[in-house]
């Protein structure tokens, strides 16, 4: 019996641990973001330094590709346990509206940039939510196989459509947005009117036929690490994702792989705050914001992963990677040899049409 | 074993068709890797069909024509794709040499009954083949995964370093990342933290419970049973979003003891299971002894009736301790970020960002779970042996 009383103890003392490090949660908090190369450098550019500023600690959720439908969640068991969450400016618009996010006042709650600008006027148009506080500007843009497509390097969107001169799969995302776009791009209509095309039943055919001409060379993915790891193997000739993944796989990992710039698409990524956190965890968490989306930190951040800085202030004081020290500004979607021709993302199109153009988006796929 | 049946020579119509099919078969595999399924497998059963007549009517040496065969594939095979090719060869050759003249010879037949008609003979090697597919089908998963995980590069593909087994293309980075980085040094805590309390928690009410419900004079035996199983049949996702609203209500959500409560839950039905069927074996009498002989029942239990169902309880608690420990859906909703165990890290890793690393922790994995189960394994033959159901 002697052991088993010995197990019993342990247990008991287990539980009461687990139960007495739940009360400490008042000096940690759960930041919620991608993973990844890119949750590296927040961890790094963010996190560090605001741990050893205040001695907070501060518990990493990868959990922001689901981070909409976890918050309803909570909110309808009331037990928010999240203080600050990282998502896609379209998220963060959709979090607003259902009052799941707070919103943030950025002339008292965010922090000015030190010429003396206002937060306001500092990050500018970028501001597409009373709720977003804007971190970065990311594009999702081609990479190819400088090894698998000839002399002739693809330099033009419609390259992808181009399966004679570029044979071999493709891989692109799982979802019309982006794709719709680029598909009319190529199928002739200006630029000034795609959404206009877009948002009637015949554009939206024309978009899905143009994409049925590659239909079977394509690869869909779903995670940002998707067309990495496809280029890598050489399993796909081009392939769409995030400009920082790309950059990931080109300068750190020094894969065959260059960059197809033409018709990248921005869009923003930052930081909302969820509703109905106690009041102890909500000055923390606007602390941690103000503290982390000053003019240095964006810029710091910058020096681990090629996303450009959504302050103004920041983008003079971007410089080179920690730790391969190359110059980071040739690699940001915003710096003018790359940003030749870019495609800005619709917000409050998609906010309209999302759920119309999915569901037709994804009869054709299983067509 | 000797030779239950005297053998002979068989007739070149049966042996080289049965070896141009089997090289058709191999011609497929290589064919289909060079894109071309059909005329690798005409061109293996020919090819085949020709090098077993030659074997055995015409060099007729066994011994001989059979290191040649194997030679012959090991340049042929290096001459197309390098080592790799060369190894692969050389295992056709030796193959085909053994298999010709097993069925040349008249071998297959040696150690079955003699009495066995040619349908019978065929299913006996039939069924064999079956089986070993089946084990093929099964394991290679786990094969593929171990190899990759010593990759030099970040990536899930077998780079030509790796398959021209070039060391540079090999090295322990992923290992070392496991246990130097903290995220996952973490989930390793959080995952040995949680899975023995859990574990231990389903013995204990799991043993309980079986012991209660074997007494015949329990009401509703079935029905308790039935419901003490069922977080095993009900739907995992299921049990996980109940018990998400259920542990947010009453504040276990997001903490250790919630984690561990919602593990033990689904641990105790194996317990259950394997605590009842040995308690079948289990002779009641002895507990009456006991009594008989002044031990209390707590007494009884733990002297008595614990040691000789013990071997249950413990193959109960390895899969208890297995479930919790490769449980993700569950923790994923029970859970917060703070008690981040290792499958929730290998998943987020495996979505956001898909490194070799998590292949090093799934090898670590399968070694831990392939020593637990052979301890299952030794603790059931151990038990057989004492209740003398076999004579092992």
């Amino acid at each position: 019996m002697k052991p088993l009383n010995l197990l019993m103890a342990t247990t008991a003392l287990a539980i009461a641990g687990g139960m007495a490090s739940a009360q400490d949660m008042t000096d940690e908090m759960t930041i919620v973001s991608w993973g990844g190369a890119y949750s590296n450098s927040q961890q790094k550019a963010y996190h560090e330094p605001y741990m050893e500023k205040t001695g907070v600690k501060i518990i990493n959720d990868e959990s922001s590709a689901e981070a909409v439908a976890k918050l309803r969640a909570m909110n309808e068991a009331g037990n928010v346990t999240w203080d600050v969450v990282d998502v896609v400016a379209s998220d963060a618009i959709r979090l607003c509206d259902e009052g799941l996010a707070m919103e943030i006042d950025p002339d008292t709650q965010l922090a000015a940039a030190p010429d003396g600008t206002s937060a306001a006027d500092d990050f500018g148009d970028l501001l597409v939510s009373e709720c977003f506080i804007p971190q970065i500007v990311y594009s999702t843009a081609f990479g190819y196989r400088t090894d698998l497509v000839g002399d002739t390097p693809p330099d033009d969107i419609c390259d992808v459509f181009d399966t004679e001169t570029y044979p071999g799969k493709r891989s692109l995302e799982k979802r019309p947005i982006n794709n719709m776009e680029w598909a009319l791009l190529c199928d002739g209509v200006a630029k000034d009117d795609v959404y206009d095309v877009l948002a009637t039943a015949e554009g939206q055919e024309q978009a899905l036929a143009k994409l049925d001409t590659i239909k079977d060379d394509v690869i869909w993915w779903s995670a940002g690490a998707d067309t990495p790891q496809l280029l890598a193997d050489g399993e796909v000739v081009m392939g769409s994702t995030y400009n920082g993944r790309l950059f990931s796989v080109i300068e750190e990992q020094k894969q065959p792989v260059a960059m197809l710039w033409d018709a990248q698409v921005f869009d923003l990524d930052g930081w909302i705050i969820p509703a109905g956190l106690s009041e102890e965890r909500k000055a923390r968490a606007l602390d941690y914001i103000m503290f982390a989306t000053d003019t240095q930190r964006l810029a710091d951040q910058a020096k681990y992963i090629s996303y450009g800085p959504a302050r103004a202030s920041s983008a003079p004081l971007v410089g080179q990677h920690a730790e391969l020290g190359i110059d980071m500004a040739p690699h940001m979607p915003t710096d003018p040899a790359n940003a030749k021709n870019t495609f800005l993302y619709n917000y409050e199109f998609w906010a309209d049409y999302r759920d119309d153009i999915d569901a037709k988006f994804q009869a054709w796929l299983a067509k | 074993m000797a030779a239950l049946t005297p053998i002979s020579r068989t007739p070149v119509s049966f042996y080289v068709p049965v070896v141009a099919l089997t090289g058709a078969f191999a011609g497929l595999l290589v064919g289909t890797a060079q894109d071309n399924s059909l005329i690798g497998a005409v061109l293996g059963a020919a090819l085949m069909a020709a090098v077993a007549f030659l074997m055995t009517s015409v060099i007729g040496q066994e011994k001989a024509s059979r290191w040649g065969l194997t030679a012959l594939m090991l340049l042929a095979g290096f001459a197309i794709g390098g080592i790799p090719g060369a190894v692969i060869g050389a295992l056709f050759g030796w193959f085909f040499g053994w298999f010709t003249f097993w069925l040349f010879e008249g071998r297959y037949r040696a150690r079955i009954a003699p009495y066995l008609t040619p349908g019978q003979v065929l299913w006996h090697f039939a069924f064999r083949v079956i089986c070993g597919a089946i084990f093929v089908f099964l394991i290679t998963p786990i094969l593929v995964v171990i190899p990759l995980s010593f990759n030099a590069e970040n990536f899930f593909t077998f780079t030509p370093e790796m398959l021209r087994f070039d060391p540079a293309g090999y090295s322990l980075k992923h290992y070392e990342d496991f246990f130097t980085n903290s995220d996952w040094q973490n989930a390793l805590r959080n995952s040995l933290l949680i899975a023995p309390v859990a574990t231990f928690l389903s013995v204990s009410f799991g043993t309980l419970a079986a012991i209660g419900l074997s007494q015949p004079h329990v009401p509703f035996r079935r029905a308790i049973m039935a419901i003490l199983i069922s977080p095993m049949i009900v739907p995992l996702i299921i049990s996980a979003a109940g018990m998400y609203f259920f542990y947010s209500r009453i504040g276990l959500q997001g903490t250790y003891l919630g984690v561990v409560l919602a593990h033990a839950a689904l641990g105790i039905p194996f317990v259950i299971i394997t605590v009842t069927a040995t308690l079948v074996g289990f002779d009641r009498s002895l507990t009456r002894a006991a009594a008989n002989m002044g031990a209390n029942p707590v007494t009884t239990f733990f002297r008595v009736q614990m040691p000789l169902i013990l071997p249950g309880v413990i193959s109960g608690g390895l899969f208890a301790f297995i479930t919790s420990f490769d449980e993700v859906v569950v923790v994923l909703f029970v859970g917060s970020a703070g008690q981040k165990t290792l499958p929730w890290q290998m998943f987020t890793g495996l979505r956001e960002q898909i490194s070799p690393t998590i292949l090093a922790v799934a090898t670590i994995l399968v070694v831990v779970s392939i020593a637990l189960l052979t301890v299952v394994e030794l603790l059931r033959r151990r038990s057989e042996r004492l209740r003398g159901m076999s004579p092992g």
